[in-house]
């Protein structure tokens, strides 16, 4: 009743990545790879504890990720991480209001100086930089 | 027997003016909501002709004047000046004086009250917390003396020491950056984009003093450090003020970039 009266778009809203051009999708792109890395994260401090069960608990944990199933997650971990790390990259300079262009007087059609072409072009090659990586990756964990 | 005379058809093309205006009709789907009656909104359809320089405000006011009156609806100046008329136009925070209905591309239009606004009423929303964020942010310039002191003169400024500014100062409070702001979707104390923006207004004019005090009130957990940079305020925003360009500028003073 509280969300509907203060008409709040929720979580729904905030993670619908369609309406604002190519720096909402970075946006989304760059929470969702957020929320990814973070799972592996934990996938990862579950799986490399088990050493401390002793060699046979390792290897049957180490034997989970030689499958199929397992390399196309690490391909997929290894996409978030060169996105997020190049977009964090693309971010953070930002935040300190590097390449967000300079104040000036706004002429019609009143196009932001801040969504400039740098910045779209640092998320296409941030885009292009993980989809090399997880060709690379693929390749590596599928060639043997 | 009384004979019609045909005109060829070389004749026709130059005698016969054809009208070259001629109104479309597109469905208009306006959300309705009271919330002292309703539960949840509704949408009311109405067919109505357009020109192709109808405005989506102009489409409203006719169903206003001609199919339903109790349609509630805040509007001003019809030129984009005064910021009332912000609305979610298919799905997208727009003014609606600024929209054409042939810009659109639809021949169904969907008007609904802007998000992360309290609705008071179909199309109007509360604008109470955008004026009291805004207000937080000491939108006048601070300082000891004064430009009618007796004695002192005017505080000069270069054209650019204005630019520096200016673009900030167009913003007309009309909230369509609140609204496709993602972080107010979900963090109602958010500052917002619009509070922001005029915070960094005042900062960067050199005749202000108050830099100190402002960022001290943006630099909190629901502050300047909540927004993430995601472009959705500038690019919705109808007047070229940019608030994304803002923020992030007002932010190198707190980490350093700027003095």
């Amino acid at each position: 009743m509280a969300e509907r009266l203060s008409n709040r778009e929720g979580i729904r809203g905030m993670a619908n990545p369609t309406r604002y051009g190519i720096e909402r999708v970075a946006y989304w792109l760059q929470r969702l790879t957020g929320l990814g890395l973070l799972a592996y994260l934990i996938g990862h401090i579950y799986e490399t504890s088990s050493i401390v069960n002793g060699k046979v608990a390792w290897e049957k944990m180490l034997e989970l990720t030689q499958t199929p199933q397992g390399h196309i997650i690490l391909t997929i971990v290894i996409g978030m991480c060169v996105y997020h790390t190049a977009n964090g990259i693309r971010v953070m300079l930002g935040h300190g209001g590097i390449g967000v262009g300079k104040p000036g007087e706004p002429e019609y059609p009143y196009k932001a100086a801040s969504l400039n072409y740098k910045q779209r072009l640092c998320i296409w090659v941030s885009i292009a930089l993980a989809a090399l990586a997880m060709m690379y990756g693929a390749a590596v964990l599928f060639g043997d | 027997m009384a004979v019609v005379a045909i005109p060829k058809a070389s004749e026709e093309a130059t005698s016969a003016p054809t009208p070259t205006t001629q109104p479309n009709t597109i469905t208009l789907r306006i959300s309705r909501f009271n919330p002292s009656n309703d539960s949840l909104p509704t949408f009311a359809e109405f067919k109505i002709p357009v020109q192709k320089w109808t405005t989506v405000l102009e489409a409203i006011l006719h169903v206003k004047q001609n199919l339903d009156h109790s349609i509630a609806v805040r509007y001003s100046c019809r030129q984009a000046s005064c910021g009332s008329c912000g609305m979610k136009i298919n799905g997208k925070p727009a003014l609606a004086c600024y929209t054409k209905i042939s810009e659109i591309g639809s021949k169904v239009v969907t008007v609904e009250p802007m998000s992360n606004f309290p609705i008071i009423r179909d199309l109007a929303v509360d604008f109470k917390q955008l004026f009291s964020d805004h207000k937080k942010m000491k939108p006048f310039i601070m300082r000891d003396d004064s430009e009618i002191t007796p004695g002192t003169k005017e505080f000069v400024q270069t054209p650019k020491d204005l630019e520096k500014f200016l673009q900030f100062s167009y913003c007309i409070k009309c909230g369509l950056c609140n609204s496709a702001c993602p972080t107010m979707a979900t963090d109602e104390s958010f500052i917002g984009p619009q509070g922001l923006a005029q915070a960094y207004r005042y900062v960067a004019d050199n005749r202000d003093q108050g830099k100190k005090d402002r960022l001290k009130i943006v630099d909190q957990s629901h502050g300047i450090w909540r927004c993430h940079f995601a472009g959705s305020c500038s690019h919705v925003c109808p007047k070229g003020v940019d608030p994304a360009m803002a923020i992030q500028l007002l932010r190198g003073y707190l980490m350093g970039f700027r003095k």
